[in-house]
């Protein structure tokens, strides 16, 4: 559609700093004197431009700078309208890490992305397990379960609000199977909240990590099985000393997206609680708060550092999970795109 | 994804039932993971006193006037158009760029190429709410806020990771031989990106497509922040609306809910081995 003109504009515009950026940030283009490296000429260079400008520049002004100003804003005391002048230095970040509801929504993000990984993870390696013996209707029961992935998470959190009440479908079931004295009040108990958040969390991701999972195994030689089985391996054994440790890269990365996300969740939870509910009832995040108390009070500057802490914190357990778990499995993989 | 050789695909074919154990393991799952699903579709078609009195009941009788009452509100269609210009062009957008990006990334040798690769890797572990307030303050400097635009640039943006990692492989995988050949019969890398790349790799444009267009459907805090006027929501934003306006007629909300999610789940059915297929591949790189 607009491919060619976005092409063109790129490959003029582009050019000369294009070629600024590809030799490395900053690094003067090579002397002239030198041989031409890998004989990359200058029509080489301009398609190289003309095809990855757009993504670049689109990638750039709407991901990139947008952190960056973030942390400029971050300083300022600031409503969202015009310039910012009212410079506060650090005191917004002083008062992220000083307000209680934040520390609240620290802790609250700390136990979902422990109780996600220790909830989660063994239940899909379970029916990973329990669907990779090749039962009939295997690709069906797969599709079946990844459906609620793929569902809106305001119509899951719709749905789930509905049904979580007092007087709801779920309290419905458990009164017409006689447990009518498990009937809760799912949404509202603090006591319990975060458990019924971490029930639909399941309920919503599992199908990717089982699927995700499921490829991993599927992709474990079945000659290895086979020989184990030809040594007398039982099949808990086999899964546990040959399965397992094949599927660990798979499931570092999986572990790995979980945390991410469950450091950034907010859809669910603003969707289901909102933003009231979700502090008296235990369920706030990082993310909630800095929509309660940034964009939604009309403090942009300091929605804008609670951004930054919220970024600094999920690109330091990047950082540290990326050096000490995935570095095995990643080798130059994200680096180098092999 | 799809390389089970036929040895391996005649071995599966020839197994077991498997013990029943098994099945009604996947049975009970099925129906924790599909109840709150039916429980908005059904729930569409009953009354509001069926759902008070049984909440967890069946129709009965089938009442079809909620659905029918949100099919006949110009609210609802106005949602649905919104929502699938933003998705269509977020899908374009993304698919479009990130093929190009991509080309560039798996065919050309170049320094600073490492970089580039490890800028997208890096978006990867950035959902878009570390940069909402922000990107606000931006679309709203572009005087974007209220438009559809303002949400689809943004979301082309940050669909660009996921499909640059998803096609970068793809494009590598084609033999270096087709493209020596091309060559020799005078056709230039533009050329073989038009001519042969691109078909070539259109399994793989079908999966990103995809997933972009599903990730803009669902896509709720992005138009949460852009979109403030009722006439420029999409679906989700509409459901949340129309679950608080409504709040007293929950079969209504549940017909309306359940009709908004249709898209979704038709793309994802029609074209799922794509969709696991391309998130499992490209997890492994």
């Amino acid at each position: 559609m607009s491919s060619n003109v976005g092409g063109d504009a790129a490959a003029l515009t582009e050019d000369a700093p294009g070629s600024r950026v590809r030799d490395g940030g900053g690094v003067q283009a090579p002397p002239p004197s030198r041989p031409r490296r890998r004989g990359i000429g200058w029509a080489q260079r301009l398609e190289i431009a003309a095809l990855s400008g757009p993504a670049i520049l689109m990638f750039l002004s709407f991901v990139i700078f947008p952190v960056l100003m973030a942390a400029y804003y971050g300083f300022y005391r600031w409503k969202g309208f015009g310039v910012p002048t009212n410079f506060v230095n650090l005191d917004n970040y002083k008062t992220i890490l000083q307000d209680g509801p934040f520390l609240e929504a620290l802790w609250h993000n700390a136990l979902i992305v422990v109780l996600s990984l220790v909830i989660q993870g063994p239940i899909a390696i379970v029916l990973a397990l329990l669907l990779n013996q090749g039962i009939r209707g295997q690709s069906i029961i797969r599709v079946l379960i990844f459906v609620p992935f793929v569902i809106a998470e305001v119509i899951a959190g719709t749905g789930w609000s509905l049904m979580l009440q007092t007087n709801g479908a779920v309290n419905g079931v458990l009164r017409s199977i006689g447990l009518g004295w498990l009937t809760e009040d799912w949404l509202a108990n603090p006591k319990l909240a975060l458990w019924t958040l971490m029930m639909i969390l399941t309920w919503k991701y599992i199908g990717f990590a089982v699927i995700l999972f499921l490829a991993g195994m599927q992709n474990i030689p079945e000659e290895l099985s086979e020989a184990a089985a030809v040594d007398g391996a039982s099949y808990w054994q086999t899964q546990r000393r040959i399965t397992l440790p094949l599927l660990g890269p798979t499931i570092r990365i999986w572990a790995f997206l979980s945390i991410i996300g469950a450091l950034q969740l907010f859809d669910l939870v603003y969707i289901i609680w909102g933003q009231y509910v979700a502090s008296t009832a235990g369920t706030s995040t990082m993310a909630t708060y800095m929509v309660t108390e940034g964009r939604n009070a009309g403090n942009y500057g300091y929605g804008n550092a609670v951004a930054v802490v919220l970024f600094l914190i999920s690109l330091l357990i990047a950082l540290l999970y990326q050096r000490f778990v995935l570095r095995r499995d990643t080798e130059g993989a994200l680096t180098e795109g092999r | 994804m799809t390389r089970s050789t036929p040895a391996r695909r005649r071995a599966r074919r020839n197994r077991r039932w498997g013990s029943p154990i098994v099945y009604l393991a996947a049975l009970l799952l099925i129906g924790l993971m599909l109840g709150p699903v039916l429980y908005i579709i059904l729930g569409g078609f009953r009354t509001n006193s069926q759902i008070t009195v049984d909440p967890a009941g069946l129709p009965n009788p089938w009442e079809f006037g909620n659905y029918t009452g949100v099919l006949a509100s110009d609210t609802f269609w106005r949602q649905v158009a919104n929502s699938t210009i933003a998705a269509v062009a977020t899908t374009v957008g993304v698919v479009v760029l990130g093929v190009m990006a991509s080309y560039v990334l798996a065919r050309y040798r170049f320094r600073g190429r490492g970089a580039m690769y490890a800028l997208f890797a890096a978006g990867l572990m950035f959902p878009i709410t570390v940069a909402i307030t922000p990107l606000y303050i931006l679309v709203k400097n572009l005087g974007l806020v209220n438009t559809l635009p303002g949400v689809i640039l943004p979301q082309i943006a940050f669909g660009l990771p996921t499909t640059v990692i998803i096609l970068v492989p793809f494009l590598q995988a084609i033999p270096k031989e087709i493209e020596e050949a091309a060559a020799i019969d005078r056709c230039s890398r533009l050329g073989f990106f038009w001519r042969m790349a691109l078909p070539l790799s259109v399994p793989g444009l079908i999966t990103t497509g995809i997933l972009a267009f599903i990730g803009s459907w669902n896509s709720y805090l992005l138009p949460l922040f852009i979109l403030n006027n009722q006439d420029t929501f999409t679906l989700p934003l509409g459901v949340q609306a129309f679950a608080s306006e409504y709040s007293v007629d929950t079969a209504k909300v549940l017909a309306f809910t359940s009709l908004s999610m249709i898209p979704a789940l038709v793309f994802f059915s029609v074209f799922q081995r794509r969709i696991v297929g391309g998130l499992t591949g490209a997890l492994k790189g």
